[in-house]
């Protein structure tokens, strides 16, 4: 039988900066059967004279019964008509529509033994937090690229993991501006992802989430060093 | 009309007659790929239709490319929300490939290099509806955006539009592709918003 994917109308529960410019959403959706890391829901917003506009964002959260919560990071874009909107305007106590959860490629199940490497560029993390929170031994490598260090979210909950977590390899790749001691600002290349990564005879699971052009870059590194392309999951956004 | 979100205007654009519901425009060229882009040399390039019976059809890059071809102009329509209007294209209009293929299946699976698939009933891919195409905007298309080759079917969600695709296999029975098996809708007309199974 065919299992409609239906509108719920979701409470806005808390919100937290992780960013100057990207706020986590935390939804209560009434009759949520759960969801897998790295799907994503839809959202749909009504303006009072019926204008419509609908957008898909990632779930950071890690859904279990104990903490049957669905969180969303949205990233600010500043000519965005939906963004600005939840980062700005939403308060707690608002509702949403929402449906979901979206998607059954871009994911990791627990049941996934193969070390795992997440690479993601800027706003791309958030599919890939979902993982590392949902993660149990599973050794995992993440790759993540931002502007400055200001512009990491979840930094502080990494470093907590990093410490706490054995298994869990965290490397930053800063392209604007480096914190002291970190080298000169670059793009991520070849050596990063062959020192940071896992060697192609492990058979990671890999994925990949970021702006279109940073995807193409990583995935094709990947596939140059041997990496099976079955193995590279891609999500990308944002235009070419 | 779904609940109001309060203190949410929109945009207020203009209404867009060639914008389904749920979709807003877009002026990129955004793209989504589910892994590595592939890289296929011209010379590596093949296209086969298998018929239910097995029987092939095949052209390689110098025969694709000596087929009567069409410059056209259609509106595209992601599943991800964006669509993009008045996009050209140059390629060979799928009536021209089945001009020889005898077949009494009624769908097809559409089968890429990278292992992607798609199914597409064939009564959709006919009579003008679709296109095999190796230009966008004048220019070579793009391995990005599914070059050499990728499929066009405009009037369905574009991820119908399988990218570098290789081959359309008959099939008797519709089946399920990449992301159908996934949840997305059989079938994908933007226009009744069937973007997951059941809408």
């Amino acid at each position: 039988m065919i299992k409609r994917i239906t509108w719920r109308a979701a409470t806005v529960t808390a919100v937290r900066w992780e960013t100057k410019t990207a706020r986590t959403l935390v939804l209560d959706v009434p009759g949520w059967s759960g969801h897998l890391p790295g799907q994503h829901v839809d959202i749909r917003l009504t303006a009072d004279d019926g204008y419509v506009a609908q957008r898909s964002y990632s779930i950071a959260s890690a859904w279990s019964p104990s903490s049957p919560s669905v969180e969303l990071t949205i990233q600010r874009l500043d000519d965005g008509e939906v963004s600005p909107y939840l980062t700005d305007v939403v308060e707690v106590g608002d509702k949403i529509e929402v449906r979901g959860a979206i998607g059954n490629w871009f994911v990791w199940r627990d049941t996934q033994t193969a070390p795992v490497l997440l690479i993601a560029g800027g706003s791309g993390v958030v599919p890939l937090m979902a993982m590392i929170r949902a993660r149990g031994r599973q050794p995992f490598r993440l790759i993540y690229s931002v502007r400055t260090p200001e512009d990491a979210a979840y930094a502080e909950e990494l470093r907590h993991r990093v410490r706490e977590n054995p298994g869990l390899d965290v490397h930053f790749v800063y392209t604007r501006k480096a914190p002291e001691g970190a080298g000169a600002p670059k793009r991520i290349d070849v050596a990063t992802i062959n020192s940071h990564g896992w060697p192609p005879d492990f058979e990671p699971d890999c994925y990949v989430c970021g702006p279109t052009g940073f995807v193409e870059t990583a995935a094709d590194i990947l596939v140059a060093l041997g990496h099976a392309p079955t193995r590279v999951r891609t999500e990308r956004f944002g235009g070419a | 009309m779904g609940i109001i979100s309060r203190g949410f205007g929109g945009r207020r654009r203009e209404s867009l007659p060639g914008l389904p519901p749920g979709q807003y425009l877009t002026h990129d060229f955004p793209v989504l790929s589910a892994g590595p882009t592939p890289r296929i040399p011209l010379d590596k390039w093949k296209f086969t239709i298998t018929t239910e019976t097995g029987e092939k059809h095949s052209w390689d890059w110098k025969e694709f490319t000596a087929l009567p071809s069409e410059e056209f102009t259609v509106d595209i329509h992601c599943v991800t929300k964006w669509s993009k209007l008045g996009t050209t294209w140059k390629g060979v209009s799928l009536d021209t490939l089945f001009e020889d293929v005898e077949s009494a299946a009624d769908y097809t699976m559409a089968h890429s290099y990278g292992g992607y698939t798609t199914n597409v009933p064939l009564d959709d891919l006919l009579e003008g509806k679709a296109w095999l195409v190796y230009e966008f905007d004048g220019e070579p298309l793009h391995p990005e955006h599914g070059g050499p080759v990728r499929l066009i079917v405009p009037h369905l969600y574009f991820w119908k539009s399988a990218k570098w695709v290789n081959g359309l296999e008959m099939l008797n029975d519709d089946e399920p592709g990449f992301w159908e098996a996934g949840g997305y809708h059989m079938y994908g007309d933007p226009w009744r918003e069937q973007r997951y199974q059941g809408d």
